[in-house]
């Protein structure tokens, strides 16, 4: 067992990784870290999820990662990708969430609620209105739809719920 | 053939239809007809690459003779293609990429639903998580298709067109062969001619929306399971596997 003082460390570098395409979230804000456990040679083993199947940024993450716990003097690590269960947006953190928000991107409708309405209930990250309507369902990166406001008239990015 | 040659070639052909179709809508960087449909194309052909690559990754580990993802991608011929003949008919204009969009979308939906319950963890963790972004790739085309079907005389003509042209490469989509048969008698995969009903409801739901003709069956090709393609695989595998066979073991 990787002992739970040496767990928690690593997780704590482990956040500071950014994600590369919306670098104020961390890794750990967008739930990628699945866990850390122990390998076979006592190495700990980094367990993460890629979000998109073809999103690029999952390559970087991996490296990134690396570099990250190399520069905190864990020199010898394995890091493994798992696809099951699938990524969610639920898995969003609240930190996370509001880090979006803030950054201009309306954070993912929860996907219960969206099954329970039947539509995705979009709120303008500008000045909070609902009265959005989609321009798109496909945006620049995989994760984002194109919205706009029709109170402020703001176009906006919009985390899509996945 | 032995259990793990078909397993292999039934990964091939998931791996395929994905990558083939990616490439196509890759063509469409920078020419599409609007900004968000150069997104949207892009963007669904980067979700289908991400595909491939994990069942290109997963054949090349069962075949067991050392090929990788991309060994499998840049250095095999037409012949040993097992992609769909739908999927590797030339763009068009917008309304046959979209027309051959749906259709597979269509397909590609119900045979992952599948695929998510296979006794193969991996391979139904693969179908689950792409799942999520086909049901995205979907209500995309099948809006296109109403819009188009149901918009101005040019647009209904045309994509009219697109689907009468369309419709003999279908069948295929729906036949089992021995591989097939023995995939879904392990568990493995998924029986697609039971698919076709589910299919034909769903198809002609948005057809008629969008004041669409079902084309007759008249005439129909298949093949590629066989390795027998049309001459456009050829022009497109020329273009995709260029770098890698000219600059062998280029990196970025
Ligand atoms: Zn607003």
């Amino acid at each position: 067992m990787v002992a739970l003082a040496v767990k928690d460390e690593l997780i704590e570098i482990l956040a500071l990784v950014k994600d590369p395409e919306i670098p104020v979230l961390s890794i750990a804000d967008l739930g990628i870290i699945r866990r850390v456990e122990e390998g076979e040679n006592g190495h700990p083993v980094v367990v993460i999820t890629p979000t998109y199947s073809g999103c690029p940024a999952t390559e970087v993450i991996e490296a990134d990662i690396a570099s990250m716990l190399k520069l905190h003097g864990v020199p010898d690590f394995e890091i493994k990708t798992e696809l099951s269960p699938a990524w969610t947006t639920d898995w969003i953190t609240a930190e996370g969430r509001r880090k979006l928000k803030e950054y201009g991107i309306a954070p993912p409708a929860n996907r219960g609620k969206v099954a329970l309405l039947g539509h995705e209930e979009v709120s303008c990250p500008q000045c909070n209105s609902n009265r959005t309507e989609q321009v798109s369902e496909f945006g620049s990166t995989a994760c984002k739809a194109q919205y706009k406001c029709l109170d402020c008239l703001e176009p906006f990015d919009y985390f899509k719920c996945v | 053939m032995t259990d793990k040659d078909m397993r292999f070639d039934y990964l091939l052909r998931l791996g395929d239809n994905s990558l083939i179709l990616g490439q196509r809508l890759a063509e469409w960087c920078g020419h599409a007809p609007m900004l968000e449909e150069d997104l949207a194309l892009t963007n669904i052909g980067l979700d289908l690459l991400g595909q491939a690559r994990m069942f290109l990754s997963y054949a090349g580990e069962v075949e067991g003779k050392g090929r990788d993802e991309d060994r499998l991608a840049y250095f095999r011929d037409t012949k040993d293609w097992r992609n769909l003949l739908l999927l590797e008919q030339p763009n068009g204009d917008f309304a046959k990429t979209m027309a051959r969009q749906f259709f597979f979308d269509a397909f590609q939906y119900l045979q992952f639903e599948g695929l998510a319950k296979s006794s193969d963890d991996r391979l139904a963790g693969i179908a689950a998580k792409s799942l999520k972004e086909i049901t995205y790739h979907r209500r995309h085309s099948a809006d296109w298709i109403i819009r188009l079907g149901d918009g101005t005389d040019e647009s209904h003509e045309r994509i009219q067109g697109a689907i009468d042209d369309l419709w003999g490469y279908l069948p295929e989509m729906f036949d089992m062969d021995a591989v097939d048969d023995a995939m879904l008698a392990d568990g493995f995969g998924v029986d697609v001619a039971a698919l076709r009903p589910v299919w034909d409801d769903y198809v002609n739901g948005v057809l008629a929306e969008a004041t669409l003709i079902r084309p007759a069956d008249s005439w129909s090709v298949r093949g590629s399971r066989e390795g027998k393609h049309s001459e456009h695989l050829g022009y497109l595998l020329a273009e995709m596997q260029f770098l890698p066979r000219a600059y062998p073991d280029a990196k970025w």
